[in-house]
Protein backbone atom coordinates (compact mmCIF):
# COMPACT_ATOMS: atom_id res chain seq x y z
CA UNK A 1 0.00 0.00 0.00
CA UNK A 2 1.00 3.58 -0.44
CA UNK A 3 1.55 4.65 3.11
CA UNK A 4 -2.11 5.17 4.06
CA UNK A 5 -5.26 3.12 4.14
CA UNK A 6 -6.24 3.88 0.56
CA UNK A 7 -6.06 1.07 -1.95
CA UNK A 8 -5.79 2.42 -5.49
CA UNK A 9 -6.61 -0.01 -8.25
CA UNK A 10 -5.97 0.45 -11.94
CA UNK A 11 -8.62 -1.57 -13.76
CA UNK A 12 -8.75 -2.65 -17.39
CA UNK A 13 -11.76 -4.02 -19.28
CA UNK A 14 -11.87 -5.24 -22.90
CA UNK A 15 -14.31 -8.16 -22.93
CA UNK A 16 -16.45 -6.90 -25.82
CA UNK A 17 -16.43 -3.65 -27.79
CA UNK A 18 -15.31 -1.06 -25.24
CA UNK A 19 -11.66 -0.50 -24.41
CA UNK A 20 -11.77 0.85 -20.88
CA UNK A 21 -9.48 1.73 -17.98
CA UNK A 22 -10.17 3.33 -14.61
CA UNK A 23 -8.56 4.19 -11.31
CA UNK A 24 -10.72 3.40 -8.27
CA UNK A 25 -9.99 4.00 -4.58
CA UNK A 26 -11.18 1.45 -2.03
CA UNK A 27 -13.68 0.02 -4.48
CA UNK A 28 -16.01 3.00 -4.14
CA UNK A 29 -14.39 6.24 -5.26
CA UNK A 30 -13.79 6.65 -9.00
CA UNK A 31 -10.80 8.85 -9.84
CA UNK A 32 -11.12 8.19 -13.57
CA UNK A 33 -13.30 6.10 -15.84
CA UNK A 34 -12.11 6.18 -19.45
CA UNK A 35 -14.07 4.34 -22.15
CA UNK A 36 -13.14 4.14 -25.80
CA UNK A 37 -16.14 2.75 -27.61
CA UNK A 38 -16.09 0.90 -30.92
CA UNK A 39 -19.82 1.18 -31.56
CA UNK A 40 -19.47 3.22 -34.81
CA UNK A 41 -17.41 0.55 -36.58
CA UNK A 42 -19.52 -2.39 -35.39
CA UNK A 43 -22.66 -0.53 -36.48
CA UNK A 44 -21.50 -1.08 -40.07
CA UNK A 45 -21.83 -4.83 -39.48
CA UNK A 46 -25.04 -4.79 -37.44
CA UNK A 47 -23.28 -6.18 -34.38
CA UNK A 48 -19.94 -6.76 -32.73
CA UNK A 49 -17.38 -8.44 -35.01
CA UNK A 50 -14.94 -10.24 -32.67
CA UNK A 51 -11.84 -9.92 -34.88
CA UNK A 52 -12.42 -6.21 -35.48
CA UNK A 53 -13.08 -5.66 -31.76
CA UNK A 54 -9.77 -7.36 -30.90
CA UNK A 55 -7.88 -5.25 -33.44
CA UNK A 56 -9.39 -2.02 -32.15
CA UNK A 57 -8.52 -2.93 -28.56
CA UNK A 58 -4.84 -3.33 -29.38
CA UNK A 59 -4.82 0.05 -31.14
CA UNK A 60 -6.38 1.89 -28.23
CA UNK A 61 -5.33 0.10 -25.05
CA UNK A 62 -2.22 2.13 -24.18
CA UNK A 63 -3.87 5.48 -24.79
CA UNK A 64 -6.85 4.50 -22.66
CA UNK A 65 -4.66 3.34 -19.77
CA UNK A 66 -2.53 6.48 -19.98
CA UNK A 67 -5.61 8.68 -20.00
CA UNK A 68 -7.06 6.89 -16.96
CA UNK A 69 -3.85 7.48 -15.00
CA UNK A 70 -3.62 11.09 -16.11
CA UNK A 71 -7.24 11.89 -15.33
CA UNK A 72 -6.83 10.35 -11.88
CA UNK A 73 -3.66 12.39 -11.45
CA UNK A 74 -1.65 9.33 -10.41
CA UNK A 75 1.26 7.35 -11.82
CA UNK A 76 1.73 3.59 -11.82
CA UNK A 77 3.87 4.07 -8.70
CA UNK A 78 0.70 5.08 -6.81
CA UNK A 79 -1.18 1.94 -7.87
CA UNK A 80 -1.58 -0.92 -5.35
CA UNK A 81 -3.06 -3.54 -7.66
CA UNK A 82 -4.21 -4.06 -11.23
CA UNK A 83 -7.66 -5.48 -11.77
CA UNK A 84 -8.61 -6.93 -15.12
CA UNK A 85 -11.54 -8.74 -16.71
CA UNK A 86 -10.47 -12.28 -17.67
CA UNK A 87 -13.92 -13.62 -18.59
CA UNK A 88 -16.55 -14.12 -19.72
CA UNK A 89 -16.46 -12.38 -23.09
CA UNK A 90 -14.93 -12.54 -26.57
CA UNK A 91 -11.66 -14.42 -26.13
CA UNK A 92 -9.62 -12.33 -28.58
CA UNK A 93 -10.91 -9.13 -27.02
CA UNK A 94 -10.34 -10.31 -23.46
CA UNK A 95 -6.75 -11.32 -24.28
CA UNK A 96 -5.75 -7.77 -25.21
CA UNK A 97 -6.74 -6.16 -21.91
CA UNK A 98 -5.54 -9.17 -19.95
CA UNK A 99 -2.12 -9.30 -21.64
CA UNK A 100 -1.72 -5.55 -21.17
CA UNK A 101 -2.72 -5.71 -17.49
CA UNK A 102 -0.43 -8.67 -16.82
CA UNK A 103 2.51 -6.97 -18.53
CA UNK A 104 2.07 -3.71 -16.60
CA UNK A 105 1.67 -5.56 -13.30
CA UNK A 106 4.71 -7.71 -14.04
CA UNK A 107 6.94 -4.83 -15.15
CA UNK A 108 6.03 -2.73 -12.09
CA UNK A 109 5.85 -5.59 -9.59
CA UNK A 110 2.21 -4.82 -8.73
CA UNK A 111 -0.27 -7.56 -7.68
CA UNK A 112 -2.67 -8.79 -10.38
CA UNK A 113 -6.33 -9.48 -9.65
CA UNK A 114 -8.50 -11.22 -12.24
CA UNK A 115 -12.14 -10.13 -12.25
CA UNK A 116 -15.30 -11.80 -13.53
CA UNK A 117 -17.08 -9.41 -15.89
CA UNK A 118 -20.51 -9.96 -14.33
CA UNK A 119 -19.06 -9.48 -10.86
CA UNK A 120 -17.90 -6.12 -12.19
CA UNK A 121 -21.41 -5.22 -13.33
CA UNK A 122 -22.83 -6.09 -9.91
CA UNK A 123 -20.13 -4.04 -8.16
CA UNK A 124 -21.05 -0.95 -10.22
CA UNK A 125 -23.74 -0.58 -7.57
CA UNK A 126 -21.07 -0.14 -4.86
CA UNK A 127 -19.82 2.90 -6.74
CA UNK A 128 -23.26 4.36 -7.34
CA UNK A 129 -24.38 3.96 -3.73
CA UNK A 130 -21.37 3.91 -1.42
CA UNK A 131 -23.56 2.76 1.47
CA UNK A 132 -24.74 -0.42 -0.27
CA UNK A 133 -23.46 -3.57 1.36
CA UNK A 134 -24.33 -7.24 0.91
CA UNK A 135 -26.49 -9.15 1.29
CA UNK A 136 -28.64 -8.10 -1.64
CA UNK A 137 -30.09 -9.56 -4.82
CA UNK A 138 -28.99 -8.37 -8.25
CA UNK A 139 -30.35 -8.78 -11.77
CA UNK A 140 -27.59 -8.45 -14.37
CA UNK A 141 -28.98 -7.75 -17.84
CA UNK A 142 -26.77 -6.95 -20.80
CA UNK A 143 -26.08 -7.85 -24.40
CA UNK A 144 -24.31 -11.03 -23.33
CA UNK A 145 -25.79 -11.88 -19.95
CA UNK A 146 -29.04 -12.28 -18.07
CA UNK A 147 -28.38 -13.44 -14.51
CA UNK A 148 -30.37 -13.26 -11.31
CA UNK A 149 -27.80 -13.40 -8.53
CA UNK A 150 -27.88 -13.56 -4.75
CA UNK A 151 -24.96 -11.58 -3.35
CA UNK A 152 -24.51 -13.01 0.16
CA UNK A 153 -21.22 -11.23 0.86
CA UNK A 154 -18.45 -9.40 -0.98
CA UNK A 155 -17.21 -11.80 -3.64
CA UNK A 156 -19.85 -14.43 -2.78
CA UNK A 157 -22.41 -15.07 -5.50
CA UNK A 158 -25.17 -17.61 -5.99
CA UNK A 159 -26.79 -17.69 -9.41
CA UNK A 160 -30.53 -18.16 -8.96
CA UNK A 161 -31.47 -17.92 -12.60
CA UNK A 162 -30.01 -17.23 -16.01
CA UNK A 163 -31.10 -17.18 -19.61
CA UNK A 164 -31.42 -20.50 -21.37
CA UNK A 165 -30.82 -18.98 -24.80
CA UNK A 166 -30.55 -15.31 -25.81
CA UNK A 167 -29.50 -12.65 -23.34
CA UNK A 168 -32.06 -9.87 -22.88
CA UNK A 169 -29.82 -7.35 -24.65
CA UNK A 170 -29.29 -9.79 -27.51
CA UNK A 171 -33.06 -9.98 -28.00
CA UNK A 172 -33.16 -6.17 -28.12
CA UNK A 173 -30.45 -6.18 -30.82
CA UNK A 174 -32.24 -8.79 -32.93
CA UNK A 175 -35.61 -7.09 -32.71
CA UNK A 176 -34.01 -3.73 -33.50
CA UNK A 177 -32.51 -5.23 -36.64
CA UNK A 178 -35.86 -6.78 -37.64
CA UNK A 179 -37.70 -3.46 -37.44
CA UNK A 180 -34.89 -1.59 -39.14
CA UNK A 181 -33.53 0.34 -36.17
CA UNK A 182 -29.98 -0.95 -36.44
CA UNK A 183 -27.26 -1.44 -33.83
CA UNK A 184 -27.02 -1.10 -30.87
CA UNK A 185 -30.56 -2.27 -30.32
CA UNK A 186 -31.11 -1.44 -26.64
CA UNK A 187 -31.21 2.36 -26.74
CA UNK A 188 -32.84 2.39 -30.20
CA UNK A 189 -35.72 0.12 -29.20
CA UNK A 190 -36.21 2.09 -26.00
CA UNK A 191 -36.39 5.33 -27.95
CA UNK A 192 -38.83 3.92 -30.51
CA UNK A 193 -40.96 2.35 -27.78
CA UNK A 194 -41.74 5.79 -26.38
CA UNK A 195 -43.95 6.45 -29.42
CA UNK A 196 -45.73 3.12 -29.19
CA UNK A 197 -48.35 1.29 -27.12
CA UNK A 198 -46.79 -1.39 -24.89
CA UNK A 199 -50.07 -3.32 -24.83
CA UNK A 200 -50.79 -3.14 -28.58
CA UNK A 201 -49.45 -6.62 -29.34
CA UNK A 202 -49.35 -9.56 -26.97
CA UNK A 203 -45.95 -11.23 -27.32
CA UNK A 204 -45.58 -14.39 -25.26
CA UNK A 205 -42.64 -14.93 -22.95
CA UNK A 206 -41.75 -18.56 -22.46
CA UNK A 207 -41.82 -19.93 -18.95
CA UNK A 208 -38.90 -22.19 -18.12
CA UNK A 209 -40.39 -25.25 -16.39
CA UNK A 210 -37.52 -26.74 -14.46
CA UNK A 211 -35.49 -23.65 -13.58
CA UNK A 212 -37.74 -21.45 -11.48
CA UNK A 213 -35.77 -18.26 -12.04
CA UNK A 214 -34.33 -18.97 -15.48
CA UNK A 215 -35.20 -16.84 -18.48
CA UNK A 216 -35.82 -17.56 -22.15
CA UNK A 217 -35.95 -14.80 -24.74
CA UNK A 218 -35.47 -16.62 -28.03
CA UNK A 219 -39.18 -17.52 -28.18
CA UNK A 220 -40.09 -13.88 -27.67
CA UNK A 221 -37.69 -12.83 -30.40
CA UNK A 222 -39.21 -15.43 -32.76
CA UNK A 223 -42.72 -14.24 -31.90
CA UNK A 224 -41.75 -10.73 -32.93
CA UNK A 225 -40.15 -11.95 -36.17
CA UNK A 226 -43.21 -14.11 -36.94
CA UNK A 227 -45.50 -11.17 -36.30
CA UNK A 228 -43.52 -9.03 -38.76
CA UNK A 229 -43.40 -11.79 -41.40
CA UNK A 230 -47.12 -12.46 -40.96
CA UNK A 231 -47.95 -8.82 -41.46
CA UNK A 232 -45.75 -8.63 -44.56
CA UNK A 233 -47.38 -11.72 -46.07
CA UNK A 234 -50.79 -10.16 -45.59
CA UNK A 235 -49.53 -6.93 -47.04
CA UNK A 236 -50.26 -5.12 -43.79
CA UNK A 237 -48.19 -2.23 -42.61
CA UNK A 238 -46.43 -2.78 -39.34
CA UNK A 239 -46.20 -0.21 -36.59
CA UNK A 240 -42.56 -0.30 -35.49
CA UNK A 241 -43.22 1.79 -32.40
CA UNK A 242 -45.95 -0.59 -31.17
CA UNK A 243 -43.71 -3.59 -31.84
CA UNK A 244 -40.83 -1.97 -29.96
CA UNK A 245 -43.03 -0.98 -27.03
CA UNK A 246 -44.81 -4.34 -26.82
CA UNK A 247 -41.59 -6.30 -27.11
CA UNK A 248 -39.90 -4.18 -24.47
CA UNK A 249 -42.89 -4.63 -22.19
CA UNK A 250 -42.73 -8.41 -22.59
CA UNK A 251 -39.04 -8.43 -21.64
CA UNK A 252 -39.70 -6.20 -18.64
CA UNK A 253 -42.63 -8.38 -17.50
CA UNK A 254 -40.39 -11.46 -17.59
CA UNK A 255 -37.53 -9.77 -15.75
CA UNK A 256 -39.70 -8.11 -13.11
CA UNK A 257 -41.84 -11.23 -12.65
CA UNK A 258 -38.89 -13.50 -11.93
CA UNK A 259 -37.21 -10.90 -9.74
CA UNK A 260 -40.31 -10.42 -7.58
CA UNK A 261 -40.80 -14.17 -7.13
CA UNK A 262 -37.17 -14.50 -6.04
CA UNK A 263 -37.49 -11.53 -3.67
CA UNK A 264 -40.47 -13.24 -2.05
CA UNK A 265 -38.75 -16.58 -1.69
CA UNK A 266 -35.39 -15.26 -0.43
CA UNK A 267 -36.93 -12.45 1.60
CA UNK A 268 -34.29 -9.92 0.60
CA UNK A 269 -34.61 -6.27 1.58
CA UNK A 270 -32.31 -4.84 -1.10
CA UNK A 271 -32.49 -5.36 -4.84
CA UNK A 272 -30.14 -4.00 -7.52
CA UNK A 273 -29.96 -4.11 -11.29
CA UNK A 274 -26.81 -3.91 -13.40
CA UNK A 275 -25.53 -4.32 -16.96
CA UNK A 276 -26.15 -2.42 -20.18
CA UNK A 277 -29.89 -3.16 -20.30
CA UNK A 278 -30.20 -1.75 -16.77
CA UNK A 279 -29.73 1.67 -18.35
CA UNK A 280 -33.18 1.16 -19.92
CA UNK A 281 -35.31 3.68 -18.01
CA UNK A 282 -38.60 1.87 -18.59
CA UNK A 283 -37.09 -1.26 -17.05
CA UNK A 284 -35.53 0.44 -14.06
CA UNK A 285 -38.73 2.40 -13.34
CA UNK A 286 -40.85 -0.76 -13.54
CA UNK A 287 -38.42 -2.63 -11.31
CA UNK A 288 -38.27 0.25 -8.85
CA UNK A 289 -42.06 0.43 -8.58
CA UNK A 290 -42.34 -3.32 -8.09
CA UNK A 291 -39.63 -3.32 -5.42
CA UNK A 292 -41.09 -0.37 -3.56
CA UNK A 293 -44.52 -2.03 -3.53
CA UNK A 294 -42.87 -4.79 -1.51
CA UNK A 295 -40.91 -2.42 0.73
CA UNK A 296 -37.63 -3.53 -0.92
CA UNK A 297 -34.95 -0.88 -1.41
CA UNK A 298 -34.01 -0.55 -5.09
CA UNK A 299 -30.55 0.26 -6.44
CA UNK A 300 -29.41 0.96 -9.96
CA UNK A 301 -26.19 2.42 -11.40
CA UNK A 302 -26.08 5.51 -13.62
CA UNK A 303 -26.02 4.68 -17.35
CA UNK A 304 -22.24 5.22 -17.61
CA UNK A 305 -21.74 2.52 -14.94
CA UNK A 306 -24.31 0.18 -16.53
CA UNK A 307 -22.66 -0.28 -19.89
CA UNK A 308 -19.19 -1.88 -19.98
CA UNK A 309 -16.62 0.17 -18.09
CA UNK A 310 -13.50 -0.39 -16.04
CA UNK A 311 -14.56 1.46 -12.87
CA UNK A 312 -16.87 -1.45 -12.05
CA UNK A 313 -13.96 -3.85 -12.57
CA UNK A 314 -11.92 -1.72 -10.16
CA UNK A 315 -14.68 -1.96 -7.57
CA UNK A 316 -14.88 -5.75 -7.92
CA UNK A 317 -11.08 -6.07 -7.92
CA UNK A 318 -10.87 -4.15 -4.64
CA UNK A 319 -13.03 -6.64 -2.77
CA UNK A 320 -11.18 -9.58 -4.33
CA UNK A 321 -7.91 -7.87 -3.41
CA UNK A 322 -8.75 -7.37 0.27
CA UNK A 323 -10.03 -10.97 0.33
CA UNK A 324 -6.49 -11.96 -0.65
CA UNK A 325 -6.92 -12.87 -4.30
CA UNK A 326 -3.72 -12.66 -6.34
CA UNK A 327 -3.37 -14.08 -9.83
CA UNK A 328 -0.26 -15.50 -11.47
CA UNK A 329 1.42 -14.43 -14.68
CA UNK A 330 -0.18 -17.46 -16.35
CA UNK A 331 -3.72 -16.09 -15.90
CA UNK A 332 -5.59 -16.90 -19.09
CA UNK A 333 -8.75 -15.50 -20.63
CA UNK A 334 -11.77 -17.74 -20.01
CA UNK A 335 -14.52 -16.83 -22.51
CA UNK A 336 -17.23 -18.83 -20.71
CA UNK A 337 -16.13 -18.18 -17.13
CA UNK A 338 -18.92 -18.96 -14.66
CA UNK A 339 -19.72 -16.46 -11.91
CA UNK A 340 -18.36 -17.65 -8.57
CA UNK A 341 -15.85 -20.03 -10.18
CA UNK A 342 -12.16 -19.57 -10.88
CA UNK B 1 22.18 -1.04 -25.97
CA UNK B 2 19.83 -3.58 -24.44
CA UNK B 3 16.78 -5.03 -26.16
CA UNK B 4 14.04 -7.24 -24.72
CA UNK B 5 12.54 -9.36 -27.50
CA UNK B 6 9.06 -10.93 -27.52
CA UNK B 7 8.00 -13.39 -30.25
CA UNK B 8 4.59 -15.09 -30.17
CA UNK B 9 3.45 -14.85 -33.78
CA UNK B 10 3.19 -18.59 -34.37
CA UNK B 11 3.34 -21.84 -32.43
CA UNK B 12 6.57 -20.81 -30.75
CA UNK B 13 6.70 -18.56 -27.71
CA UNK B 14 10.13 -16.99 -27.34
CA UNK B 15 11.70 -14.22 -25.27
CA UNK B 16 15.27 -12.98 -25.24
CA UNK B 17 17.54 -10.23 -23.98
CA UNK B 18 20.27 -8.89 -26.24
CA UNK B 19 22.92 -6.53 -24.86
CA UNK B 20 25.79 -5.15 -26.89
CA UNK B 21 26.01 -8.05 -29.30
CA UNK B 22 25.45 -10.74 -26.66
CA UNK B 23 22.31 -12.78 -26.23
CA UNK B 24 22.28 -12.81 -22.44
CA UNK B 25 19.38 -15.21 -22.36
CA UNK B 26 16.71 -16.75 -24.52
CA UNK B 27 13.75 -18.88 -23.54
CA UNK B 28 11.83 -20.61 -26.31
CA UNK B 29 8.99 -23.10 -26.10
CA UNK B 30 6.94 -24.86 -28.72
CA UNK B 31 4.31 -26.55 -26.64
CA UNK B 32 0.55 -26.99 -26.57
CA UNK B 33 -0.15 -24.32 -23.93
CA UNK B 34 -1.42 -20.97 -25.17
CA UNK B 35 0.90 -17.97 -25.29
CA UNK B 36 -1.35 -16.28 -22.75
CA UNK B 37 -0.27 -18.91 -20.22
CA UNK B 38 3.39 -19.22 -21.20
CA UNK B 39 4.73 -15.88 -22.41
CA UNK B 40 4.76 -13.83 -19.21
CA UNK B 41 5.94 -16.69 -16.94
CA UNK B 42 8.80 -17.17 -19.42
CA UNK B 43 9.64 -13.46 -19.28
CA UNK B 44 9.57 -13.69 -15.50
CA UNK B 45 12.02 -16.60 -15.44
CA UNK B 46 14.30 -14.83 -17.89
CA UNK B 47 14.20 -11.64 -15.83
CA UNK B 48 14.99 -13.49 -12.59
CA UNK B 49 17.76 -15.55 -14.16
CA UNK B 50 19.43 -12.53 -15.73
CA UNK B 51 18.75 -10.33 -12.69
CA UNK B 52 17.32 -8.01 -15.29
CA UNK B 53 16.43 -4.48 -14.26
CA UNK B 54 13.80 -3.44 -16.80
CA UNK B 55 14.86 0.19 -16.36
CA UNK B 56 18.11 -0.65 -18.15
CA UNK B 57 16.33 -1.91 -21.27
CA UNK B 58 16.44 0.53 -24.18
CA UNK B 59 13.57 -0.86 -26.23
CA UNK B 60 11.07 -3.72 -26.47
CA UNK B 61 11.24 -5.62 -29.75
CA UNK B 62 8.17 -7.52 -30.84
CA UNK B 63 7.22 -9.70 -33.78
CA UNK B 64 4.89 -7.29 -35.55
CA UNK B 65 3.25 -9.73 -37.93
CA UNK B 66 2.17 -11.49 -39.89
CA UNK B 67 1.18 -14.48 -37.83
CA UNK B 68 -1.65 -15.95 -35.82
CA UNK B 69 -3.97 -13.01 -35.08
CA UNK B 70 -4.36 -14.04 -31.47
CA UNK B 71 -0.67 -14.82 -31.00
CA UNK B 72 0.29 -11.46 -32.45
CA UNK B 73 -2.07 -9.67 -30.10
CA UNK B 74 -0.85 -11.47 -26.99
CA UNK B 75 2.74 -10.55 -27.86
CA UNK B 76 1.77 -7.01 -28.88
CA UNK B 77 -0.28 -6.27 -25.76
CA UNK B 78 2.48 -7.73 -23.60
CA UNK B 79 5.09 -5.57 -25.32
CA UNK B 80 2.84 -2.50 -25.14
CA UNK B 81 2.13 -3.07 -21.45
CA UNK B 82 5.81 -3.43 -20.56
CA UNK B 83 6.69 -0.46 -22.75
CA UNK B 84 4.01 1.70 -21.12
CA UNK B 85 4.99 0.68 -17.60
CA UNK B 86 8.72 1.28 -18.15
CA UNK B 87 8.35 4.21 -20.57
CA UNK B 88 10.25 2.45 -23.37
CA UNK B 89 9.79 2.51 -27.13
CA UNK B 90 8.80 -0.49 -29.25
CA UNK B 91 10.71 -1.87 -32.21
CA UNK B 92 8.20 -3.49 -34.54
CA UNK B 93 10.03 -6.23 -36.44
CA UNK B 94 8.34 -7.88 -39.44
CA UNK B 95 7.96 -11.53 -38.43
CA UNK B 96 9.41 -13.02 -41.60
CA UNK B 97 12.49 -10.78 -41.62
CA UNK B 98 13.28 -11.91 -38.09
CA UNK B 99 12.87 -15.53 -39.18
CA UNK B 100 15.19 -14.98 -42.14
CA UNK B 101 17.85 -13.88 -39.65
CA UNK B 102 17.98 -17.48 -38.41
CA UNK B 103 20.07 -18.01 -41.56
CA UNK B 104 22.44 -15.10 -41.09
CA UNK B 105 25.24 -15.19 -43.64
CA UNK B 106 23.74 -18.02 -45.66
CA UNK B 107 24.53 -18.15 -49.38
CA UNK B 108 21.04 -19.52 -50.04
CA UNK B 109 17.78 -17.79 -50.86
CA UNK B 110 15.90 -17.79 -47.55
CA UNK B 111 12.17 -18.50 -47.65
CA UNK B 112 10.30 -18.49 -44.34
CA UNK B 113 6.70 -19.64 -44.67
CA UNK B 114 3.90 -19.54 -42.15
CA UNK B 115 0.64 -21.32 -42.69
CA UNK B 116 -2.05 -18.77 -43.54
CA UNK B 117 -4.80 -21.36 -44.25
CA UNK B 118 -6.90 -21.54 -47.41
CA UNK B 119 -3.78 -22.89 -49.20
CA UNK B 120 -2.02 -19.60 -48.61
CA UNK B 121 1.18 -18.86 -46.79
CA UNK B 122 2.63 -15.74 -45.25
CA UNK B 123 6.04 -15.57 -46.84
CA UNK B 124 8.89 -13.43 -48.07
CA UNK B 125 12.21 -13.99 -49.87
CA UNK B 126 15.51 -12.88 -48.37
CA UNK B 127 19.25 -13.16 -48.89
CA UNK B 128 22.36 -11.96 -47.13
CA UNK B 129 24.59 -9.54 -48.96
CA UNK B 130 27.71 -8.17 -47.29
CA UNK B 131 26.31 -9.28 -43.92
CA UNK B 132 23.10 -7.30 -44.52
CA UNK B 133 19.65 -8.77 -44.90
CA UNK B 134 18.39 -7.98 -48.39
CA UNK B 135 14.68 -8.23 -49.05
CA UNK B 136 14.17 -9.94 -52.42
CA UNK B 137 10.41 -10.11 -51.96
CA UNK B 138 8.72 -8.35 -49.04
CA UNK B 139 6.50 -10.34 -46.71
CA UNK B 140 3.00 -10.97 -48.04
CA UNK B 141 0.23 -13.55 -48.16
CA UNK B 142 0.64 -15.75 -51.23
CA UNK B 143 -0.67 -18.96 -52.74
CA UNK B 144 1.97 -21.64 -52.17
CA UNK B 145 2.14 -22.48 -55.87
CA UNK B 146 2.62 -18.84 -56.82
CA UNK B 147 5.48 -18.71 -54.34
CA UNK B 148 7.08 -21.80 -55.85
CA UNK B 149 6.65 -20.38 -59.39
CA UNK B 150 8.41 -17.25 -58.25
CA UNK B 151 11.29 -19.20 -56.72
CA UNK B 152 11.60 -21.44 -59.80
CA UNK B 153 11.74 -18.35 -61.95
CA UNK B 154 14.30 -16.57 -59.77
CA UNK B 155 16.69 -19.47 -59.41
CA UNK B 156 15.94 -21.53 -62.50
CA UNK B 157 18.52 -21.48 -65.32
CA UNK B 158 19.43 -17.87 -64.66
CA UNK B 159 16.83 -16.92 -67.27
CA UNK B 160 15.13 -14.36 -65.13
CA UNK B 161 16.26 -10.97 -66.25
CA UNK B 162 14.44 -8.88 -63.65
CA UNK B 163 16.52 -9.85 -60.64
CA UNK B 164 20.16 -10.59 -60.19
CA UNK B 165 20.55 -13.11 -57.46
CA UNK B 166 24.22 -13.62 -58.31
CA UNK B 167 25.59 -16.88 -57.14
CA UNK B 168 22.46 -18.05 -55.31
CA UNK B 169 21.54 -21.52 -56.57
CA UNK B 170 19.51 -22.92 -53.72
CA UNK B 171 16.56 -22.07 -51.51
CA UNK B 172 16.03 -23.02 -47.87
CA UNK B 173 12.51 -23.22 -46.43
CA UNK B 174 11.72 -22.65 -42.78
CA UNK B 175 8.71 -21.92 -40.60
CA UNK B 176 5.61 -23.79 -39.43
CA UNK B 177 4.21 -23.61 -42.97
CA UNK B 178 6.77 -26.21 -44.04
CA UNK B 179 4.91 -28.94 -42.16
CA UNK B 180 1.68 -28.07 -43.97
CA UNK B 181 3.17 -27.50 -47.44
CA UNK B 182 6.04 -30.02 -47.53
CA UNK B 183 4.41 -32.23 -50.14
CA UNK B 184 3.56 -29.30 -52.43
CA UNK B 185 7.11 -28.01 -52.15
CA UNK B 186 8.56 -31.43 -52.91
CA UNK B 187 6.25 -31.78 -55.91
CA UNK B 188 6.60 -28.34 -57.41
CA UNK B 189 9.92 -26.81 -56.41
CA UNK B 190 12.13 -27.26 -59.48
CA UNK B 191 15.30 -25.77 -58.06
CA UNK B 192 17.63 -27.14 -55.42
CA UNK B 193 16.04 -26.76 -52.00
CA UNK B 194 16.39 -27.81 -48.39
CA UNK B 195 14.37 -27.61 -45.21
CA UNK B 196 15.75 -25.92 -42.13
CA UNK B 197 17.02 -28.13 -39.32
CA UNK B 198 15.01 -28.12 -36.08
CA UNK B 199 17.03 -25.44 -34.27
CA UNK B 200 16.66 -22.95 -37.16
CA UNK B 201 13.18 -23.86 -38.33
CA UNK B 202 11.03 -21.58 -36.21
CA UNK B 203 10.67 -18.08 -34.84
CA UNK B 204 13.22 -17.15 -32.21
CA UNK B 205 13.41 -14.04 -30.05
CA UNK B 206 17.18 -13.89 -30.46
CA UNK B 207 16.85 -13.55 -34.24
CA UNK B 208 14.14 -10.98 -33.60
CA UNK B 209 16.50 -8.99 -31.37
CA UNK B 210 19.26 -9.11 -33.99
CA UNK B 211 16.92 -7.70 -36.62
CA UNK B 212 15.61 -5.16 -34.10
CA UNK B 213 19.11 -3.69 -33.67
CA UNK B 214 19.11 -2.70 -37.35
CA UNK B 215 15.73 -1.03 -37.03
CA UNK B 216 16.76 0.70 -33.80
CA UNK B 217 19.93 2.05 -35.38
CA UNK B 218 17.88 3.33 -38.30
CA UNK B 219 15.81 5.33 -35.80
CA UNK B 220 12.72 3.18 -36.29
CA UNK B 221 11.80 2.59 -32.65
CA UNK B 222 8.28 3.94 -32.09
CA UNK B 223 6.05 5.11 -29.24
CA UNK B 224 4.29 2.06 -27.83
CA UNK B 225 0.90 3.80 -28.14
CA UNK B 226 1.23 3.86 -31.92
CA UNK B 227 2.25 0.26 -32.34
CA UNK B 228 -0.21 -2.18 -33.87
CA UNK B 229 0.52 -5.52 -35.51
CA UNK B 230 0.50 -5.93 -39.29
CA UNK B 231 -1.89 -8.79 -39.96
CA UNK B 232 -1.44 -8.63 -43.75
CA UNK B 233 -5.05 -9.71 -44.00
CA UNK B 234 -8.33 -7.97 -43.25
CA UNK B 235 -10.89 -9.70 -41.08
CA UNK B 236 -13.41 -12.02 -42.69
CA UNK B 237 -16.25 -9.59 -41.89
CA UNK B 238 -14.44 -6.74 -43.65
CA UNK B 239 -13.66 -8.93 -46.64
CA UNK B 240 -17.29 -9.96 -47.00
CA UNK B 241 -18.51 -6.40 -46.55
CA UNK B 242 -16.15 -5.11 -49.23
CA UNK B 243 -17.30 -7.86 -51.56
CA UNK B 244 -20.94 -7.06 -50.86
CA UNK B 245 -20.44 -3.33 -51.40
CA UNK B 246 -18.58 -4.00 -54.65
CA UNK B 247 -21.41 -6.26 -55.84
CA UNK B 248 -24.00 -3.62 -54.98
CA UNK B 249 -21.94 -0.94 -56.65
CA UNK B 250 -21.75 -3.06 -59.81
CA UNK B 251 -25.50 -3.37 -60.12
Amino acid sequence: MTGNDKVRILAIESSCDETAAAVVVNGREVLSNVISTQIPIHTLYGGVVPEIASRKHIERVNQVVREALKEADVTLDDIDAIGVTYGPGLVGALLVGLSEAKAIAWAKGIPLVGVHHIEGHICANYIEDTQLEPPFMCLVVSGGHTHLVNVSDYGKYEILGRTRDDAAGEAFDKVARAIGLGYPGGPKVEQKAKEGDPHAIKFPVAKVDDGVYDFSFSGLKSAVLNYINGAEMKGEEINEADIAASFQQAVIDALVGNAMNAIDEYKVTKFAIAGGVASNKTLSEAMKAACEAKGVKFYHPSPILCTDNAAMIGAAAYYEYINGRRDGWDLNAIPNLVLGER
Amino acid sequence: MKILGIESSGLVASVAVLEEGIIQGEFTTNFKKTHSQTLLPMLDILKDTLELDLDTVDAIAVAAGPGSFTGLRIGSATAKGVALAMDKPIIAVPTLEAMACNFYGSDKLICPIMDARRNQVFTGLYRFENDDLDIVMDQCPLDINELLDKINQLLGDGESAETDLGQIKEVVFLGDGVNVQRQTIEDNCKVKYSFAPAHLAYQSASSLCVRAVTYYNEGKAINSDDFRPEYLRVSQAERERTKKLAAEGGN
